[in-house]
């Protein structure tokens, strides 16, 4: 058995590593085989906790396997031809009850933690509405950047998917890059306040490196959350079936510093929402922030 | 009626022609029949997933623009976008057809019928005739859904691009043709067929046993389909029920699922996950009890922990009915009713865990030949526990977030059904085919069935792990540039699966052509049921007078 446990260290070593060799921020990278960077707190726990269950599942399944070939080997018609009669044994069957209920338990603890740390909305520093829209795109609104007397949000745009010559030509990710991107402040609380247009269909919005998914359901508000620690450019996938062109409205998210955050809503309460892309995007490319991917 | 002879009074002749099968009373007839119906639906479904993985096995569409040009004659302008929506529709059809057409007709309709009164020591079921109707009824039930296929859906495109699931408002509104009410329509009429056989076995197995032959004496193949049959009996009248106001709702004005009118779209998903997560169990426990029996006959030694066995299906089936909504943890339940289902989830954790140990405790001792049945028993305990264990993974709500309708899911659900309750499947066919045919078949060919279907399976959805952690989410045609890689080593899978395909009904053919016999009970003294006591294949009424069992 001590060789057998030498030998299940470095096949979990080589599964962890992978996590996070390969793992890139925003989005995956080719091969990969983990989860995307982690630029929350929540994305972090994430981390953390399916690291846990990565081991877990691994030393359990392989045990399973273990026996399976220890069973095969020494109990096969020639190693033993003559089978027992066993049909019980209350130590054995007690043991494999109550240890899984053991692991089940510590399992529990940090999984809760991680559900109510995702669940419960902080106070917020700042709103962003998500609307899901039938044409297979989504709608922006930052309520806090100003409303009218209808009530509605001043600053509203919609983001659609990057056509492919055009990712092309910008060097950005085809499926992943939207026209206009969402934009929002480093070490801030986003509190997410997603919905789909009434007459159309769900939908579900998610950054991973956020470690938040949400359904954008018509007829209903959702509350989410998150708080994006590094600056960068993050994607994420409509992550509900909603027909035809489920797989084409992407969402990509700029977190930026509070300063770049400022200048960017001052310009977009003025000027059209692309313009104030393209301003953006200037003034990252003269820090050298704004890679070509 | 007094006589102690074997041979029952003949008031008329056997049926034969179309009339015993179209008019059958027998539940082997009608075995066979459900066995030959979910080889070819299989078939079916399995060929809709060549597409699919043919056209995910490079990043852009390839080719379901012509394939929508081909079949429906869509004008070149709206190929891309009709192709968009028949994957869609494919994807659907695939997991409707692999769920009602081919595992529970195999594993209920066809080794449930045909071994559940073999095993009790029954002449029969306890209504024949009854029988007959819930296998007659798959058929017209599939050609619905077949013709779903063929009739608008959004408008200018064909089919229901759904998913199994029929989510509205994508189902209501979404689709304004007539796929999706197609589409209903075939699931009732699919859900009536397992109702009236859940009622058929449940009378059964509760009167019919021989003499002697008490709950506890019960072989476990008919503990798993008691228990299977119950979670039918309870949980589609509850999909007839969400999918019937769906069906209101696209034709007759109701507004369940319409926000907008005062309903709730979620309400169905609510509905459709109290049937539908009982039916994942409904899919995999007579899956359990054919494992059961195989390790038994093989390993020449009894079950250990026979009731442990049996009330660990129970428990399953039992906790199976309060855990469904860790299908739904992102529509935004609140935190508490998140936590309680995770907790009930994990739960089940530990009886399928006791299952696990006590086939392996089985083994222990025993004396193992590998025979055909044995290998794909063993794959099936080893390929299960991996489908198991991410099962736990996705059971928390935490790790969910970044896990829900990703690859991750897909490949969970796989390897508990494509590598679980299929491999299950074949395990039974091996086992039984003797009995069933009186046709030995070739080891030979059998275990080079296991081997390439083992290989493919496992390069099919083992790479999707890494798929759904990466972030690509599931039903989708195409994908970014950057997840390529395992998506080509997936789709490579999936054309060995298929090439496993063509050896099993190469090896059928095979079996019916060399028409070697097989003997009353080829597997030897491990088989101890009542089948084996019989000929292979038995007598077209048998137990005339009841066995007694001691």
């Amino acid at each position: 058995m001590k060789t057998f446990a030498k030998f299940a260290l470095a096949l979990l070593a080589s599964l962890a590593l992978p996590a996070a060799a390969f793992a890139a921020a925003g989005q995956a990278e080719p091969w990969q085989m983990g989860l995307q960077d982690a630029a929350s707190p929540v994305a972090e726990y994430i981390h953390w906790f399916h690291n846990f269950l990565l081991v877990l599942i691994t030393v359990i399944t392989l045990f399973v396997l273990a026996l399976l070939i220890i069973v095969m080997v020494k109990f096969n018609a020639k190693a033993n031809p003559n089978p027992s009669n066993t049909t019980h044994h209350v130590g054995l069957e007690v043991a494999w009850t109550v240890i899984p209920v053991l692991i089940l338990v510590v399992i529990a603890i940090p999984s809760f933690r991680l559900l109510y740390l995702q669940r419960d909305i902080p106070q917020a520093d700042m709103t962003l509405k998500v609307i899901g829209n039938p044409g297979w795109n989504w709608t922006y609104e930052y309520p806090d950047l100003g409303v009218d007397e209808s009530g509605s949000a001043k600053v509203s745009f919609t983001a659609s998917l990057l056509p492919e010559d055009k990712a092309k030509a910008e060097g950005k990710p085809y499926l992943l890059a939207t026209d206009v991107p969402v934009v929002v402040p480093v070490n801030k609380t986003v509190k997410l306040i997603v919905t789909s247009d009434p007459a159309g269909i769900i939908h579900a919005w998610t950054i991973q490196s956020f470690g938040m998914k949400i359904d954008a359901i018509p007829g209903r508000l959702n509350e989410d959350w998150f708080k994006a620690t590094k600056e960068g450019v993050y994607y994420g996938q409509c992550s509900e079936l909603c027909g035809k062109d489920h797989a084409y409205m992407p969402i990509e998210v700029h977190v930026v510093s509070e300063a770049d955050f400022a200048a960017w809503s001052e310009k977009v309460k003025t000027a059209s929402i692309e313009e104030a892309r393209d301003f953006l995007f200037a003034m990252l490319k003269a820090k050298g922030q704004l890679a070509s991917n | 009626m007094a006589t102690a002879h074997a041979a029952h009074d003949h008031h008329h002749a056997d049926p034969s022609g179309w009339r015993r099968y179209v008019y059958s009373t027998n539940h082997k007839d009608i075995g066979t029949m459900y066995l030959w119906f979910s080889i070819m639906a299989g078939v079916v479904g399995g060929i809709l997933s060549i597409f699919m993985r043919m056209e995910l096995a490079e990043p852009g569409i390839q080719i379901f623009h012509g394939l929508a040009q081909l079949v429906y004659n869509t004008p070149a302008e709206a190929a891309v976008d009709n192709g968009k929506h028949m994957f869609n529709a494919f994807v659907t059809a695939h997991g409707l057809i692999m769920v009602f057409f081919m595992i529970m007709p195999a594993m209920i309709g066809g080794f449930g019928n045909w071994f559940v009164p073999l095993m009790i020591g029954a002449p029969d079921m306890a209504f024949p005739r009854m029988n007959n109707i819930s296998f007659w009824l798959l058929i017209p039930a599939f050609a619905l859904l077949l013709l779903s296929m063929f009739m608008e859906g959004p408008a200018g495109m064909y089919g229901a691009g759904t998913g199994w699931t029929v989510y509205a408002p994508l189902s209501t509104t979404g689709h304004p043709g007539p796929a999706v009410d197609f589409g209903i329509l075939a699931l009732h009429i699919a859900g009536a067929s397992s109702i009236l056989g859940a009622i058929n076995f449940i009378t059964t197995i509760f009167n019919m046993r021989a003499p002697g032959m008490t709950l506890h004496k019960m072989p476990l193949f008919v503990w798993s389909v008691l228990v299977t049959v119950f979670l039918l009996l309870l949980s589609l009248p509850v999909l007839a029920g969400a999918i019937t106001m769906l069906l209101t709702d696209r034709n007759f004005g109701t507004s369940f699922y319409e926000a907008a009118s005062g309903g709730d779209p979620i309400l169905y998903q609510h509905l459709f996950w109290f049937f539908g997560h009982p039916e994942v169990y409904i899919l995999i426990l007579p899956g359990f009890g054919i494992i059961s029996h195989i390790v038994s006959t093989f390993s020449r030694k009894p079950v250990f922990g026979y009731l442990g066995m049996a009330y660990a299906m129970v428990a399953i089936g039992v906790v199976g009915f309060i855990v469904w909504a860790h299908h739904m943890y992102t529509v935004g339940l609140d935190a508490d009713t998140q936590a309680y289902f995770v907790a009930a989830t994990m739960i089940i954790a530990v009886p399928t865990g006791v299952k696990i140990f006590s086939w392996i405790a089985t083994m222990w001792g025993g004396s193992i030949t590998f025979r055909a049945p044995m290998v794909w028993a063993i794959g099936f305990i080893f390929l299960f526990t991996v489908g198991g264990v991410t099962g736990v993974v996705l059971a928390n709500a935490g790790v969910d977030r970044s896990l829900h309708d990703t690859y991750y899911v897909v490949a969970h659900f796989h390897y508990t059904m494509s590598l679980g309750a299929t491999f299950a499947i074949f395990a039974g066919w091996y086992y039984w085919f003797p009995k069933i045919f009186g046709y030995m078949y070739s080891d030979f060919i059998a275990k080079l069935h296991f081997w390439v279907t083992f290989v493919g399976v496992n390069l099919v959805f083992f790479p999707q792990h890494f798929l759904g952690l990466a972030g690509m989410p599931r039903r989708y045609i195409d994908y970014p540039e950057v997840y390529a890689g395992w998506n080509y080593v997936s789709s490579i899978g999936s054309y060995i699966s298929a090439v496993g395909v063509l050896i099993f009904i190469f090896g059928v053919i095979h079996a019916f052509s060399k028409k070697v016999k097989a003997a009353d009970s080829p597997w030897g003294e491990g088989a101890t049921t009542l089948e084996w006591t019989l000929t292979s294949p038995p007598p077209f009424h048998q137990f005339s007078t009841l066995p007694i069992i001691k």
